[in-house]
């Protein structure tokens, strides 16, 4: 959980950090320019293939340690402990990766299949050299008109927040951080990254909806 | 800190043995007084019980000076009751007011099935002792106390670890129902120090492993067992086990 876990944190950084590429408010030339090295990219592609590799690895583990845990304590008790030292997110890991796979599911549908498969509807842009790519940033306006989708994704941030404040820090406890001073500096340097992560994430469709960048 | 007089109402876990279904059973208690410990009040009960002829409320307990680590009870939602840093036998009836009702259940989790009303059979936790093996040390007159050098900040390390009662909370609270702590706790305190360094690759790989033998959970890093662990082991020994376990499987042909 902890090596696709870092794997996964490391992977949010590039994707909030091409997406915010859509601030450049450029009408999507410097987005779409990024968009395509990715797709174009033969090395890049062989990390996707790595890059779900870890997801669905991520996944699986995480479930399967979900349905064990929950197996060990076969009767349970009459007055339940909860909030009692530990916090809500850490105990509900299982949920909200539940959650955040749900709106994958969404999320790969939008953008990830057309880009890749069924391909990106509307005209493709020209850039300054003459070269055609897909307009990715076009197929990001329409989607984010619609409100409830926009909810969707800003719902799956603040999960993703959550699931990354107790991720982050549980991770390097897994690989063997031990030493105090480090790993309350690690906390705090993933709530940091948690915020920052999601809250840039949330923007992007909200950017789009009340109409930000053009 | 002034001395009253309390009536109670106890909602306590009933169970004839390991086979039978157990249910809550409500006792109300009277004049217990205040300066009293959690047990002293289950002993009135059990000498009312026993006057009236009726089976006592089994549950264990030893030393009552809170280092043994026989005492247990889950008490409102909490393993060894309201006070932190503190064992049910510590616990004192000051922490309650007249008219409470105080739910009392066993540690719950599958590892440790309850013998009897609020006895869990915690012999799980001996056994992951027992992998753990020997400790090499010289044999013959007894070595001068200062012989081997440690550092402070690595003996007062190691002996908080040592303080582990393997009273079982960190179980119970956990909801994973992983015994992380406890054995976080059992290997750092000799991680920590020269004593036992021969073993010490086999004995994290021997007790994790029988950890996992006898069913218990895997760790998430909540933090519960932290919480309520009567001696506050640090959950940072957790990621010393780790670490230890991950370093010896690399060189351990095990």
């Amino acid at each position: 959980m902890a090596l696709t876990g870092l794997f996964l944190i490391s992977f949010l950084i590039v994707h909030a950090g091409i997406n915010a590429c859509i601030w450049a408010n450029d009408g999507g030339v410097m987005f779409n320019k990024a968009a395509h090295f990715m797709g174009s990219t033969v090395v890049i592609r062989i990390m996707e293939v790595g890059l779900f590799l870890g997801i669905f690895l991520h996944i699986i583990q995480g479930y399967m340690l979900e349905f064990q845990n929950r197996s060990k304590r076969k009767k349970g008790y009459a007055v339940p402990i909860r909030n009692k030292g530990s916090k809500w997110y850490s105990r509900s890991m299982g949920l909200l990766g539940t959650i955040l796979l749900l709106f994958f599911i969404i999320h790969w549908k939008n953008f990830w299949v057309p880009s890749r498969f069924t391909g990106v509807p509307g005209p493709e842009m020209e850039l300054a050299n003459g070269q055609h790519v897909h307009n990715l940033y076009a197929l990001m306006q329409s989607t984010f008109q619609e409100l409830w989708i926009v909810l969707v994704y800003i719902f799956a941030c603040i999960s993703l927040c959550w699931h990354l404040i107790h991720g982050f820090q549980s991770a390097f406890r897994t690989v063997g951080v031990s030493n105090a001073r480090y790993l309350k500096m690690l906390k705090n340097i993933g709530i940091g990254y948690a915020i920052i992560i999601s809250l840039a994430f949330a923007m992007m469709p909200l950017s789009m909806y009340l109409g930000w960048v053009k | 800190m002034e001395h009253t007089m309390i009536n109670l109402t106890l909602k306590i876990w009933r169970q004839k043995n390991a086979d039978s279904a157990g249910q809550f059973e409500t006792y109300p208690v009277k004049n217990i007084s205040t300066e009293m410990s959690f047990l002293e009040m289950i002993d009135v009960l059990n000498e009312d019980l026993i006057n009236e002829g009726k089976d006592p409320i089994a549950f264990d307990h030893d030393c009552r000076e809170g280092i043994c680590g026989a005492c247990s009870m889950y008490i409102n939602g909490r393993p060894h009751g309201p006070w932190h840093g503190n064992t049910t036998c510590q616990l004192h009836m000051r922490a309650y007011h007249d008219g409470d009702t105080i739910v009392i259940e066993p540690w719950r989790a599958n590892s440790f099935p309850v013998i009897k009303d609020l006895m869990v059979d915690r012999s799980a936790f001996d056994r992951i002792i027992q992998a753990g093996g020997y400790v090499s040390v010289n044999t013959g007159n007894a070595v001068d106390a200062n012989a081997t050098p440690i550092e402070k900040d690595l003996a007062d390390a190691s002996f908080a670890a040592a303080a582990c009662i393997g009273c079982g909370a960190c179980v119970a609270a956990c909801k994973n129902s992983s015994a992380m702590l406890f054995v976080a706790a059992k290997v750092s305190h000799l991680a920590l120090l020269p004593q036992g360094a021969p073993e010490r690759n086999t004995r994290v790989l021997d007790m994790v492993a029988q950890m996992d033998k006898e069913g218990f959970g895997s760790c998430t890093n909540t933090g519960a067992c932290e919480a309520v662990c009567p001696k506050e082991i640090s959950i940072n020994n957790i990621a010393r086990l780790n670490r230890e376990y991950m370093l010896a499987g690399t060189k351990a042909d095990k």
